[in-house]
């Protein structure tokens, strides 16, 4: 389906550019403009060149918070793109159930970041949440608070309890899309429950798996809020992330400069990201349609 | 209307009126010449506006690469990526 | 038997997304005492005091008003903005669209935390500050981008034979966009409305930052339960309760779009 080509198809399109202008490149300008200066107060600033992006590129801090970021993403898609999936087929596709189902998947999508933190934070001790207490009743030593390992398998958990829905929702709604008479072909043809999957439903859901695979890398490589709310980025920097670093930095310490520098290269790390992923599902989608 | 609070500096007023200018000049030569995708030395097929996006991209990741690696002045960057630019715009 | 394995699996896991959610609500009708006493599945010492101090106080309740406000302006001027633009990406091809398609989903993807700064200079600036309308242009930032892309989806299923025939029929572009194109993609504005609600609900980073007094959300409201005594826990799981209701009323309300649209692709 070719579209039109019309180039006064920007007219419909320039209320975006104007809302965008104001909320994203005049800041986004300003980012720039303070990374390259050290500014002591508003308005009063010196130029230093690149020496910020020097220093934040060799601070080791950074590095930790990076890795730290990448396995906590992977970690998170990993498991959230197949159980979200195995959701979506599990899910009723008629009757009363449906509208249950779908308006209890969504209930943890609504609600507000530090609530979820909240939420964990209670659940997730041992003395008065149920959930830590279950463990500690199975003989473990569970502790978020003192341990790494299980700060960082909390928080983890926690993205799970909260993201997963947002699969599950999308994918099933790419499943909905598919008319009957697909199924109804490829039972005629005696294909197996793999088959369907495989050949029918995972290409049909392919546009929608790809919003929910953007969504849930973009969210998950700059979550804040929850992880701060849980664990506060500890124990020691155990569940540090991007995020949270980078506003320790500015708002903790006020070093504009080097918080301004490092937003910069944050930026760009989630420009490669979403250009290959972007890139990559749609060379995939080119390639099913032929 | 104050700007005061923008800090504006005079190396980054002109990276910006580059980048810009560069903008506009590409758009003024896809009106002119609509450009077709292409399959060039590139994994994928692109337009010149592609080619664009990922000679700047790449340009960026240079520049900071460079800045960590070594201590030597940042326009020898500057310089590999008109080249790399001129390459991946004509055979890319 | 197989499809019993599987709504076993299902029941399991909304077992797992409901109990975190349970002991929120359990907690919210204990006293303070019971709380860090002993571990009880069901309040002995049922009490609602919690939720009669957030009715009663004005810092609670306005704080709900506060967030109210300023998400559904948000979603309206996402939905305003977005909805000319998606039909443009849906039917026209112009110079650098798919440029500035990918530069939104960019901005969709930019961490909030980048723009904390500038933000605050830049309404500061504008004298914007604690006031609801700000908070509410600084969430399209992500809103407007997403609510284009999920528009898109939805105007790209509707065939364009439409606009032709619309168009031979002597309709002008706004008259058919409101009359004939709009009532097309209910289901689809429907769903948008929800993420748009939804994302703008659930941040509180910029929130937080860009508001004071006036216009200060529930959910910064809810860092006032920490106090020098430590944290009051009851009142805290109270106020957590009632975050989620305003979502909840929301997603019950769009259920039947929320269904509509998602079966889209078969109308």
């Amino acid at each position: 389906m070719e579209k039109w080509p019309d180039n006064k198809a920007w007219f419909l399109v320039l209320p975006v550019v104007v809302l965008v202008c104001f909320s994203a490149i005049i800041p986004l300008m300003t980012v720039v403009n303070y990374s390259v200066q050290d500014i002591l107060q508003p308005g009063m600033g010196f130029f230093v060149g690149t020496e910020w992006f020097e220093r934040i590129l060799h601070d080791e801090r950074l590095h930790g918070a990076l890795q730290r970021q990448v396995l906590f993403s992977l970690t998170v898609l990993l498991i959230e793109m197949p159980l979200g999936i195995a959701i979506a087929l599990a899910l009723p596709t008629r009757g009363w159930g449906v509208s249950a189902c779908l308006v209890l998947l969504a209930l943890p999508l609504l609600i507000p970041w530090n609530v979820v933190g909240t939420i964990w934070q209670i659940f997730a001790r041992g003395d008065i949440g149920l959930g830590g207490a279950a463990v500690k009743a199975l003989g473990l030593n569970y502790n978020y608070t003192a341990s790494a390992t299980d700060a960082w398998i909390t928080v983890v958990i926690m993205e799970v309890w909260h993201w997963t829905p947002l699969v599950a929702l999308l994918a099933y709604a790419g499943l909905r899309a598919i008319p009957d008479a697909f199924y109804q072909a490829a039972r005629i043809d005696g294909a197996s429950a793999w088959a369907v999957f495989r050949y029918i439903q995972l290409p049909k859901m392919r546009g929608v798996l790809t919003i929910a695979l953007l969504l849930r890398f973009m969210d998950s490589f700059m979550i804040y809020t929850e992880p701060f709310v849980l664990t506060g980025g500890g124990p020691g920097n155990a569940t540090t992330f991007l995020s949270q670093f980078l506003t320790r930095l500015a708002v903790g310490q006020f070093d504009l400069g080097p918080a301004a520098a490092f937003s910069i290269v944050y930026f760009l790390i989630i420009l490669v990201f979403s250009w290959v992923f972007y890139q990559a599902l749609e060379g995939m989608g080119k390639g099913a349609s032929k | 209307m104050d700007l005061t609070w923008m800090a504006w500096t005079l190396p980054t007023a002109v990276f910006f009126i580059t980048i810009a200018t560069l903008l506009a000049g590409m758009t003024v030569w896809d009106l002119a010449q609509p450009s077709v995708a292409r399959k060039g030395f590139l994994p994928i097929a692109t337009t010149r506006g592609d080619r664009f996006f990922i000679g700047l991209l790449s340009g960026a990741w240079l520049h900071l690469a460079w800045l960590g690696l070594t201590d030597l002045p940042l326009w020898y960057p500057l310089a590999a990526l008109v080249v790399w630019m001129i390459v991946l715009l004509r055979w890319g | 038997m197989k499809v019993r394995k599987r709504t076993l699996a299902l029941g399991l896991y909304f077992v797992f997304l409901l109990l975190p959610l349970y002991w929120l609500v359990n907690m919210s009708l204990k006293p303070n005492e019971e709380i860090l006493g002993e571990l009880t599945l069901l309040p002995q010492n049922v009490t609602f005091e919690n939720y009669v101090t957030i009715f009663t106080n004005a810092d609670w309740y306005t704080g709900y008003l506060n967030s109210i406000t300023y998400v559904s302006l948000n979603t309206i001027i996402s939905l305003a903005v977005a909805l000319p633009a998606a039909y443009a990406f849906s039917r026209y091809s112009f110079v650098g669209d798919k440029h500035f398609f990918f530069w939104l989903l960019t901005n969709r993807m930019a961490p909030p935390a980048v723009f904390l700064l500038p933000f605050f200079q830049l309404y500061s600036t504008f004298g914007l500050i604690d006031t609801h309308i700000a908070v509410a242009l600084a969430h399209c930032l992500f809103n407007v981008p997403l609510a284009v892309w999920i528009l898109e989806g939805f105007m790209r299923g509707v065939p364009r034979e439409i606009d032709e025939t619309a168009y031979i029929d002597g309709y002008s572009f706004p008259l058919f966009f409101a009359t004939v194109f709009l009532p097309l993609i209910r289901a689809g504005i429907g769903v948008t409305a929800f993420f748009c609600f939804m994302f703008s609900w659930v941040e509180l980073l910029l929130a937080r930052t860009l508001t004071t007094v006036e216009a200060k959300p529930i959910a910064a409201t809810m860092t006032r339960t920490v106090s020098a005594a430590g944290i009051d826990w009851g009142l805290l799981a109270a106020a957590g309760v009632l975050t989620i209701v305003p979502g909840a009323l929301v997603i019950w309300f769009v259920r039947n779009y929320m269904a509509k649209g998602f079966a889209l692709g078969r109308v």
